[in-house]
């Protein structure tokens, strides 16, 4: 009796339900990361990499922007710390994606922290993101968990902590993070395998930038998100031809700029309920 | 590159980026980021997917295509639409995959 008790208060969502949750969300996903691993696959052969190397490079780096241009790099002879510098530049990126999800992820254990950063990729990160805020939305909380906690009074803290224990967001995380793995390795082997019977043509590399406007489209939620995208991209598109990535490090900093600037008379104001925008914002 | 310094170098690049995305992960709490800059994070989305979409439309292999014709730049906007209406990655996927095709066969490449 007592043990059928405790289960109805059980949380609604458990950990199984987050992780197929997580792998049903990145599902459609996979549809265009699969044809991308193919192309990697197949240019890193082309590239005069060993085979073993190539399959090795989806799970060790484990990043595929990256192993596009290291792919190049390896080919053209470049040496190892021009390498470990671009990887360092083109990943820079997965910085701020870890500074975004950190505070969702502080409660749990290490080995969780340990395992879901190796997972961090830019696939699993959107719809992860997604996930968590709209948790928020449904919790009735905000962006900042931090300062939120410590300005409430210290039982309603204690009920935070008992929160965030039945908190299974992880495996949310974990469940899109292992589907985009397996099929990372998987679609590697198929390019490494069909090597350069894919013909460019079919221009299947396009798959990956339908993938990035179908997670991006979503997040633009207001004006300064808006923003932050047209900046960025535009700046990116100035920044192609620089070296080492340089352009989309850039193109990102400055699009988050941006957005943070439109965004000031907002933070301000929110405390004091909705203001409406000054009538040159709307 | 090849034998040991290949794999050494790969090993590198797998703990750089490993390094990267546990940064945060594991620092926040121990360092505070000032509160500007935390409510920025949520920009980060938008401004990194565009970087990356905006030169792949647009400089594609290198070079600078801003033509209306250019069929990567229509199938984009077909697939962004897509998006926006149905807010479905893999529809969004077939129909840009499908409009590029089609816009390929009449405009060329």
């Amino acid at each position: 009796m007592v043990r059928a008790t405790v289960k109805s208060n059980m949380p609604t969502t458990t950990a199984r339900t987050e992780f197929l949750a997580g792998i049903r969300a990145e599902l459609p996903i996979l549809l265009g990361v699969a044809p991308f691993g193919m192309i990697y696959g197949a240019l890193a052969i082309g590239a005069g990499l060993p085979r073993s190397a190539a399959q090795a490079m989806s799970s060790i780096v484990f990043a595929g922007s990256l192993q596009f241009v290291a792919t190049q790099l390896f080919a053209t002879g470049a040496p190892g710390l021009v390498l470990l510098l671009t990887t360092f530049i083109v990943n820079l990126r997965h910085m701020l994606y870890s500074a975004s999800l950190a505070p969702y992820m502080q409660k749990l254990p290490a080995r969780w922290k340990w395992l879901l950063a190796y997972l961090l990729t830019d696939e699993a990160y959107a719809p992860t993101i997604l996930h968590y805020r709209q948790g928020e939305v449904n919790h009735g909380g905000t962006e900042n968990t931090e300062i939120e906690d410590s300005l409430r009074p210290p039982r309603l803290r204690g009920e935070i902590l008992d929160d965030a224990s039945s908190d299974k967001r992880h495996w949310f995380f974990l469940g899109a993070g292992v589907a985009l793995w397996s099929i990372w390795q998987v679609s590697t082997a198929v390019g490494i395998f069909l090597g350069a019977q894919v013909p460019p043509s079919w221009a299947l590399d396009f798959t990956l930038a339908l993938t990035f406007i179908a997670l991006l489209v979503p997040v633009l939620t207001d004006r300064p998100s808006v923003a932050a995208a047209l900046s960025a991209g535009i700046i990116a598109l100035v920044g192609a031809g620089w070296p080492y990535k340089l352009g989309l490090v850039t193109a990102a900093l400055v699009g988050i700029a941006v957005g943070a600037w439109l965004d000031r008379g907002r933070l301000q104001s929110s405390e004091q309920e909705q203001i409406p925008l000054p009538a040159e914002e709307v | 590159m090849s034998g040991t310094p290949l794999w050494l170098t790969m090993l590198g690049m797998g703990a750089i980026t490993y390094g990267i995305r546990l940064s945060f992960i594991l620092l926040w709490g121990k360092i505070t980021l000032p509160p500007t800059l935390q409510r920025s994070l949520r920009f980060v989305p938008p401004a990194v997917l565009s970087a990356i979409i905006f030169p792949e439309i647009l400089r594609h292999g290198g070079a600078w295509n801003v033509s209306p014709l250019n069929p990567r730049l229509l199938a984009g906007i077909i697939a962004a639409l897509v998006a926006w209406r149905t807010r479905n990655t893999m529809l969004t996927i077939l129909v840009g995959m499908a409009a590029l095709w089609g816009l390929q066969a009449l405009i060329g490449r």
